[in-house]
């Protein structure tokens, strides 16, 4: 089985967010990338399959030679190859068809994406890159399992979740309960001495045109400071959630 | 023309979230000039959307549409739009919606702007108001395309009621080949969930052991409200998975959100914060909860919660 590991370079979850160039761009001083947590549940669900079922496990990031890093650390992880479409997409629907083209000419039966990547959140690129190669789609995958050409894959839906079969080829939106948080891996100084070693094959763009432009950020307003209500006065708290949120 | 609106339902009836999109569909046919037309699966009663501006339902009614398909649900809509001449598609934010969203963005070429949270500030170009950075900014999104495709996050736009009332035409759209097929469906039945939840009571670690929830669903019951937790408790096995809100778990965006003994964590936070109304309980104020919360209480929350229980069974009373 051939897999494809989609991965997002995104800043880490404590990074301060702030912006450049007239509130246009994300400012990426200071800040530290990380894999998109989404992303490095997929990845450690295919390092299973990689060890048990003998999988071929390739990562592969739409970006600049900045997003090598992260790549590096997938193959420190345990992947076997990676791909960087080098171009630096400007929305989702132009990364998926970037994607798509690497899914095409790889011939992968199964493509792992994260249900959203953390910075733009646009949870788009997974499903539109199963429309895209006319492969089967589960989206907010919680489990995998894979039987030759058939796939079991549970979903998270709201209330609940769902047990679905279908087959390969196959894409999956990815999120937590692939595998748990204590599963995750962190590379060990042997998989980053090999991850140096394996192959990070740079491929040129599709040329393909993104379909919305982001034209502007901006910040929400700052909050103001907490209401304290006395831990003896608890019935001030109900007055206050009925009188002045109105929420109850 | 006209503005097309996925409209979810669920045993015949349509849930909050549809007359929401609808809501928000007619702001959009409103700003172009036009009217509100939506696609409907299984619904009987259709009178709820017409109060919230739709002029005109498709129905569809197909026993192979009966549980969720992405796919099929997709191909029908974009049967619709394109039926339609819809220039604006508009979906929700729930999980079925972001579902097949991705997928009926590729049938119709239509650039789609997901999690937005206000009607658009201008339609030529396009321009809707998103969240990003989860939820520690806004992002204005340009949709260049013809059709454009528009997620609405929940709780963000209202309802929106009118006195109007909506025409229903049957619709048989051509049905794909399905490729994922339901097994099993596992799901809580008469209990709130976070998804539906206007009100949201969470628990952490402050609370020492899952023996100790009891309060926290009591305190939940009380306010008609769903239960949740924080990620080292659903990690430590003190609740199920599902429960768990914030960044790597399920989002939150409640009326209410009430946090008792949990410390804040920024993964935390980032999956709570479009709530609208924030309240900590917690023994430790330097937590990093009550820089975020709109009311905090500091104090012990095995003394505090079994008074907020009782005095909130008392205003209860009252109403």
């Amino acid at each position: 089985m051939k897999i494809l590991v989609c991965i997002s370079h995104v800043p880490d979850t404590t990074s301060k967010i702030n912006f450049t160039d007239n509130d246009t761009q994300f400012d990426t001083n200071g800040v530290q990338f990380v894999i998109n947590p989404n992303d490095e549940f997929g990845l450690t669900r295919a390092m299973w399959f990689k060890e048990k079922q003998g999988a071929n496990v390739t990562v592969a990031n739409v970006g600049g030679p900045e997003t090598e890093p992260t790549l590096r650390k997938a193959l420190a992880i345990g992947a076997d190859s990676a791909i960087r479409v080098n171009t630096a997409a400007k929305d989702g629907f132009q990364v998926a068809k970037e994607l798509a083209k690497v899914v095409q000419d790889g011939g992968y039966d199964l493509v792992i994406a994260g249900r959203e990547s953390i910075d733009y959140n646009g949870g788009m690129v997974p499903g539109m890159l199963a429309g895209l190669t006319n492969a089967n789609f589960v989206n907010n995958c919680i489990s995998l399992e894979v039987d030759g050409n058939n796939a079991k894959a549970v979903r998270e839906i709201d209330g609940g979740k769902e047990t679905v079969s279908t087959s390969l080829p196959l894409v999956i939106g990815g999120q937590k309960g692939l595998v748990e948080e204590s599963d995750l891996r962190i590379p060990n100084m042997r998989g980053i001495m090999m991850a140096r070693q394996k192959p990070l094959q740079v491929v040129e763009p599709a040329n393909a045109q993104a379909e919305t432009d982001s034209v502007k950020f901006e910040k929400p307003a700052p909050k103001g400071a907490v209401k304290l209500v006395d831990a003896d006065n608890v019935q001030e708290l109900v007055n206050l959630l009925h009188n002045e949120a109105k929420v109850i | 023309m006209s503005v097309l609106v996925y409209t979810e339902s669920e045993n015949g009836k349509f849930k909050k979230t549809a007359l929401e999109v609808a809501s928000y569909a007619k702001a959009v046919a409103d700003q172009m000039g036009t009217s509100v037309t939506a696609i409907a699966f299984n619904a009987s009663d259709v009178s709820a959307l017409g109060n919230h501006g739709v002029d005109k339902v498709l129905k569809v009614t197909n026993s192979q549409l009966e549980s969720f398909n992405a796919k099929a649900y997709a191909s029908a809509i974009a049967q619709a739009t394109k039926n339609e001449g819809a220039q604006v598609v508009v979906v929700s934010s729930s999980a079925d919606s972001k579902y097949l969203a991705p997928l009926l963005a590729i049938e119709l070429q239509a650039g789609y702007a997901s999690n937005v949270v206000e009607a658009p500030s201008s339609v030529s170009p396009f321009t809707v108001k998103r969240t990003a950075f989860t939820n520690k900014a806004f992002n204005s999104t340009a949709i260049n395309t013809d059709v454009k495709l528009v997620g609405v996050s929940k709780n963000a736009f209202g309802l929106v009621e009118s006195s109007g009332s909506a025409t229903a035409e049957d619709f048989s759209p051509s049905i794909p080949e399905l490729g994922v097929s339901v097994e099993s469906v596992d799901k809580v039945t008469g209990k709130v969930t976070i998804a539906d939840a206007e009100i949201v009571v969470s628990g952490g670690r402050g609370l020492k052991g899952p023996e100790n929830w009891g309060m926290i669903e009591e305190l939940a019951d009380v306010l008609g409200a769903a239960t949740a937790c924080s990620k080292p408790v659903s990690d430590l096995g003190w609740r199920p998975h599902s429960e768990h809100v914030g960044q790597t778990g399920k989002p939150v965006a409640s009326n209410l959100y009430i946090a008792v003994g949990i410390s804040g964590a920024i993964q935390h936070l980032a999956g709570i914060n479009a709530s609208k109304v924030k309240v900590v309980i917690n023994t430790d104020p330097e937590a990093p909860f009550f820089k975020a919360a709109d009311y905090g209480i500091v104090g012990d929350a095995f003394e505090v919660v079994p008074k907020l229980i009782e005095n909130l069974k008392a205003f209860k009373a009252q109403q």
